[in-house]
């Protein structure tokens, strides 16, 4: 068997925001080439998680490891990460198309990228003069995506809203993550609440709720009624817990 | 007529320092009414009035302690905003009351300065001095060369800070200088339409630009252009009719914002109706 690399290693990572732990001992790896699908109730620490990998927190601790570089010492190997944020609209009049932003990708890396091709890969060519505040949820989405495959990345972070997006368009999405994942060769960590999509895309799961509740194949996790059986009392919970606060 | 008017020494220095600072206000000024720091422009200008005063009273050029206040006053605002929770427009709240005290408790302390306050606060774009001239030019050119190279950067954090600090762009840096900038370029519209009228020069050619649907850098072409022709139509005008510079450059720059909502809402009204009849 081909050994793979490892594309991100966290290990023993810790999170204190004021007196609450945010997270609790977070360990994973993800070898290249993976599709790691992360799941978990709002509030579950995926956001900071993320702002973790990504250098936008950093006293955290543990260590996280992107590449086989510790991105607190070596920043430049966060270059190599697409981010693909939670932004689910832009203002309506914002003066920029989308051409514009995804041009804004290729600053602050070095590489001049290539533009046309990443709007080609996410289908928006016909769109690249568009206003971005004219957009569909959607659609936006894909601009992103396309802003970050700008430099090539090997690895993406992909934080998915989880309203907003009809089923149609959705599944265009997870098919686009599919073919970035297969036919670019780009691995991907993907957080999102469609456990169904989860379940067909991803060939690992992490499952956290501020500590790592499961991590492993994704068969692993949706064919043991007993974790998923624990999985949705957890996520109860939290709902209760946040409708709770909201009251 | 505006031939002759045109070939007046005074006249020529007034337009070129008007179509200079023009330029300038509104590239600065598209950045902050994205960031919806639209009246950041009036907080600097009171801080640079604060300034003012103390270059009258302590009998220092006052564009220079303009400059030391405002910039300083604008990095203070900018850290606040960076490491505390107060919402952005109480900042500006803020310093813009402290810089307008400032002015006005040292003006009371010497017993009124002389007409030169009210040509600050009002422009006197007719009296800028060749010296004035040469000044405003190179501190235009400065900025302008700074925004042209890193305006890219600038656009990124002013679409989303998170996103651009995530590609490796130093923020809270740029910010800094961004600032700075504003600062600048604040200082050096004064003499055009005072300190009291600055964010019209700021806010109103950009909000029109934008009104116009196009992508950053025609949004940001369209905006300089109006920004021009306000200035320059205002100068001659205020001439002409012997009014007020400053006053009649804001009017004709609200005149060119209004007309261009009236064509704009009458296009988008007829495109409705033609809808309606074509479905009926």
């Amino acid at each position: 068997m081909q050994l793979e690399a490892e594309a991100v290693k966290v290990e023993r990572v810790s999170y204190d925001y004021g007196h609450e732990k945010i997270l609790d001992d977070i360990s994973f790896t993800v070898q290249e080439g993976d599709l790691l699908g992360i799941i978990g109730p709002n509030g579950a620490g995926k956001t900071t998680l993320f702002s973790c990998m990504l250098g936008l927190i950093e006293d955290y601790e543990g260590i996280i490891e992107i590449l086989g570089q510790d991105i607190r010492k070596k920043k430049k190997v966060l270059q190599q990460i697409g981010y693909v944020p939670q932004k689910k609209s832009v203002e309506r009049g914002y003066p920029a198309t989308v051409e514009d932003i995804v041009s804004l990708g290729t600053i602050g890396k070095g590489s001049k990228g290539n533009i046309r091709t990443a709007l080609e890969t996410v289908g928006l060519t016909d769109y690249k003069e568009r206003r971005i505040g004219e957009l569909s949820g959607g659609q936006l989405q894909r601009v992103f995506i396309a802003k970050a495959l700008v430099n090539e990345p090997r690895l993406f972070i992909l934080d998915e809203p989880s309203t907003g997006i009809d089923v149609e368009t959705q599944n265009k999405f997870y098919s686009l993550l599919r073919k970035l994942n297969k036919e670019n060769h780009i691995t991907m960590i993907w957080a999102s609440h469609d456990l169904e999509a989860i379940n067909s895309l991803a060939n690992r799961v992490a499952c956290i709720n501020r500590n790592m509740f499961f991590h492993g194949e994704s068969h692993e996790f949706f064919e043991n009624p007993e974790l998923l059986k624990k999985y949705s009392e957890s996520s109860m919970q939290a709902h209760m817990h946040e409708q709770h606060h909201h009251h | 007529m505006v031939f002759e008017i045109l070939q007046a020494a005074f006249m020529q220095r007034a337009l070129i320092t008007g179509i200079a600072v023009a330029i300038i206000c509104s590239a600065v000024g598209l950045f902050l009414v994205l960031r919806r720091h639209s009246l950041f422009g009036d907080a600097l200008a009171h801080l640079a009035f604060g300034g003012i005063a103390v270059g009258l009273f302590t009998n220092i050029y006052p564009i220079w302690t303009a400059v030391i206040v405002s910039v300083l006053a604008a990095l203070g605002m900018t850290k606040l905003r960076q490491s505390t929770n107060i919402p952005p427009d109480a900042t500006v709240a803020v310093l813009l009351s402290s810089g307008l005290a400032l002015g006005i408790v040292l003006v009371s302390l010497s017993g009124g300065f002389s007409v030169d306050l009210f040509s600050f606060l009002f422009g006197s774009i007719l009296l800028v001095s060749q010296e004035e001239l040469f000044m405003i030019l190179a501190l235009s050119a400065a900025i302008m060369a700074v925004l042209l190279a890193l305006y890219k950067k600038f656009m990124y954090i002013t679409f989303d800070e998170e996103q651009a600090k995530v590609s490796g762009l130093q923020v809270s840096k740029l910010n800094y200088l961004f600032i700075v900038l504003a600062s600048i370029a604040v200082i050096a519209s004064i003499r055009l339409v005072g300190i009291l009228l600055i964010s019209s020069l700021i806010v109103i050619p950009n909000i029109t630009a934008i009104l116009l649907g196009k992508g950053f850098r025609k949004t940001a072409a369209i905006s300089g252009a109006i920004a021009v022709i306000g200035v320059v139509a205002g100068i001659l005008l205020s001439y002409v009719a012997n009014i007020a510079s400053g006053g009649t450059i804001v009017l004709v720059l609200v005149m060119i914002f209004l007309a261009t909502l009236a064509v704009k809402y009458s296009s988008k009204k007829q495109r409705i109706e033609k809808l309606k009849t074509a479905r009926s």
